[in-house]
């Protein structure tokens, strides 16, 4: 039974992807609800990403200096844990799964709401491609500003590690050594792809819990909530193939 | 002219819509009235195409809506408009870009010529000065006549209302009845509205067809309602103590 409705429910979400990937109607409307998605979606959560990371960036780097460095490990270490961490994990996949949390509920709830209270009809009725209309700009909106706020949550992660050394926990010279130490660009992309995958899969598996849900607010909650849990999961299992796939 | 012919719809084993066959006039408001429950939104919705019926045909002025390819069936929705019980109106935008909508999806006039459509629409229902407000902000009877705007900013041949009374005083549904029909009549559409209020009934029904358990149990317009034998019928419009004395009036 499980497998029968998870293979209905795919093959309606690709469905759904298959009227949402299609050539705009108006691209005058398409931009102006693309605009609005960016902001929505990436510009307003800039605040929320830079203060998660940077609390994470100093705890990181407190807890490695307090509870793992030993006098057998090189001084550089922490600030080296600390880069690594933020760059390979934390501002890609951690981030958008707090992200999910946040603009995936944001996505199914709209999109929900405007469903039981018959704007989606309204639309599909004025003949308008209402899939294509509500969530292909979400989800181009998404994927070009999450690579952005994964670039901001390391930047911020390493600015809240420099708080630490100024509270003297470590010494402002072994951070910069570690964060620089034996640097590679790539992990950086490979953050950026991660991301880019993980974006997808955030606006498209909310836009579909949200699309499809029937009833009143009680299914919009939950349809929140299973957007936000499906898109959590389908995070978590991108993950463990794309790390090694990319490194 | 829309005509519905041996329409059936059913959901899983329940079948609400059986054989229905009906004409809806040009310039004329036609009327689908029933009882809760007794099949007339679920009629409406295959008539809009919301609803695929299980069997029978729909045809727009002789155009079987059923049979058209996925194009045609947006280029001929795109001749139509609707106002939901609900307004169903886009809570992110204000009145003007409400109205604007439709205009701004499939339009090619400039900025300036679909502005001044939209406040044109506005002032057909009374709204001018609304502009700017959002959905949120105004009352149900004035968001059913933003509703009524955006329905028209097109100049539809078909218009479509669902319950357009619902949830309004009896003085402001008197205002949308007027609304509608005035409308109907100055740009000739085929306008369908479902509704079981009487008093629209008795106001704007030029042609009327009773729906009951979801068969269509009778048709004409308001003169001959009142003297129907239709027992169904009856029980229907004369539930209400009003209408009960008004006949008695009358006989």
């Amino acid at each position: 039974m499980f497998i029968v409705n998870f293979l209905s429910a795919f093959g309606r979400y690709l469905m759904l992807m298959g009227r949402t990937f299609s050539i705009p109607e108006r691209w005058r409307m398409f931009l102006k609800q693309y605009i609005k998605e960016l902001t929505q979606l990436g510009v307003d959560s800039i605040g929320i990403v830079l203060l998660i990371s940077f609390f994470i960036g100093a705890v990181i780097c407190i807890q490695i200096k307090l509870n793992i460095a030993s006098p057998w490990m090189p001084n550089f270490t922490t600030g080296y844990t600390t880069r690594e961490i933020m760059v390979l994990e934390f501002s890609s996949s951690i981030m958008c799964l707090i992200l999910s949390g946040k603009v995936g509920s944001n996505i199914a709830s709209e999109i929900g709401t405007m469903r039981v209270t018959q704007q989606i009809d309204a639309l599909e009725i004025m003949g308008v491609n209402s899939a294509s209309f509500l969530i292909l700009p979400k989800i181009m909106g998404l994927m070009t500003m999450i690579p952005c706020l994964v670039v901001f949550s390391m930047a911020a992660g390493f600015v809240g590690a420099y708080a630490s050394a100024l509270v003297g926990i470590v010494s402002v010279d072994d951070l910069t050594i570690g964060l620089q130490h034996d640097f590679r660009q790539w992990f950086i992309w490979m953050s950026m792809i991660k991301s880019f995958v993980f974006a997808f899969i955030i606006a498209s598996v909310s836009s579909f819990y949200g699309y499809t849900v029937e009833g009143g607010s009680f299914d919009v909650g939950k349809a929140s909530t299973d957007a936000v849990v499906r898109s959590s999961m389908l995070i978590l299992f991108a993950d463990i193939f794309l790390t090694p796939l990319l490194s | 002219m829309i005509e519905i012919k041996h329409l059936y719809k059913s959901f899983e084993d329940r079948e609400v819509l059986k054989d229905i066959n009906a004409v809806f006039e040009e310039g004329k408001t036609n009327l689908i009235i029933g009882q809760s429950g007794s099949g007339k939104t679920v009629l409406m919705k295959n008539i809009v195409g919301l609803f695929e019926p299980d069997k029978g045909e729909i045809l727009y002025d002789g155009r079987d809506f059923v049979k058209m390819t996925k194009r045609e069936k947006v280029l001929i929705r795109r001749e139509m408009g609707m106002i939901f019980q609900s307004a169903a109106l886009f809570d992110s935008m204000s009145v003007l870009e409400n109205v604007m909508f439709p205009l701004d999806m499939f339009s090619d006039k400039n900025e300036a010529d679909r502005i001044k459509r939209a406040k044109f629409c506005l002032d057909r229902v009374n709204l001018a000065g609304a502009e700017e407000k959002f959905p949120g902000e105004i009352s149900g009877g004035m968001q059913k006549r933003v509703a009524i705007a955006r329905a028209i900013a097109l100049n539809p041949k078909y218009l479509f209302c669902d319950e357009p009374n619902s949830g309004l005083d009896p003085k402001t549904s008197l205002v949308i009845d007027d609304l509608i029909h005035s409308i109907t009549e100055e740009y000739k559409m085929t306008t369908i509205i479902n509704t079981h209020d009487m008093n629209s009934v008795m106001g704007i029904g030029e042609n009327i067809i009773y729906i009951c358990e979801g068969r269509m149990e009778w048709q004409g317009n308001k003169d001959q309602i009142m003297t129907s034998t239709n027992e169904r019928l009856n029980s229907f419009i004369f539930a209400s103590d009003l209408f009960r004395k008004v006949k008695e009036a009358n006989s």
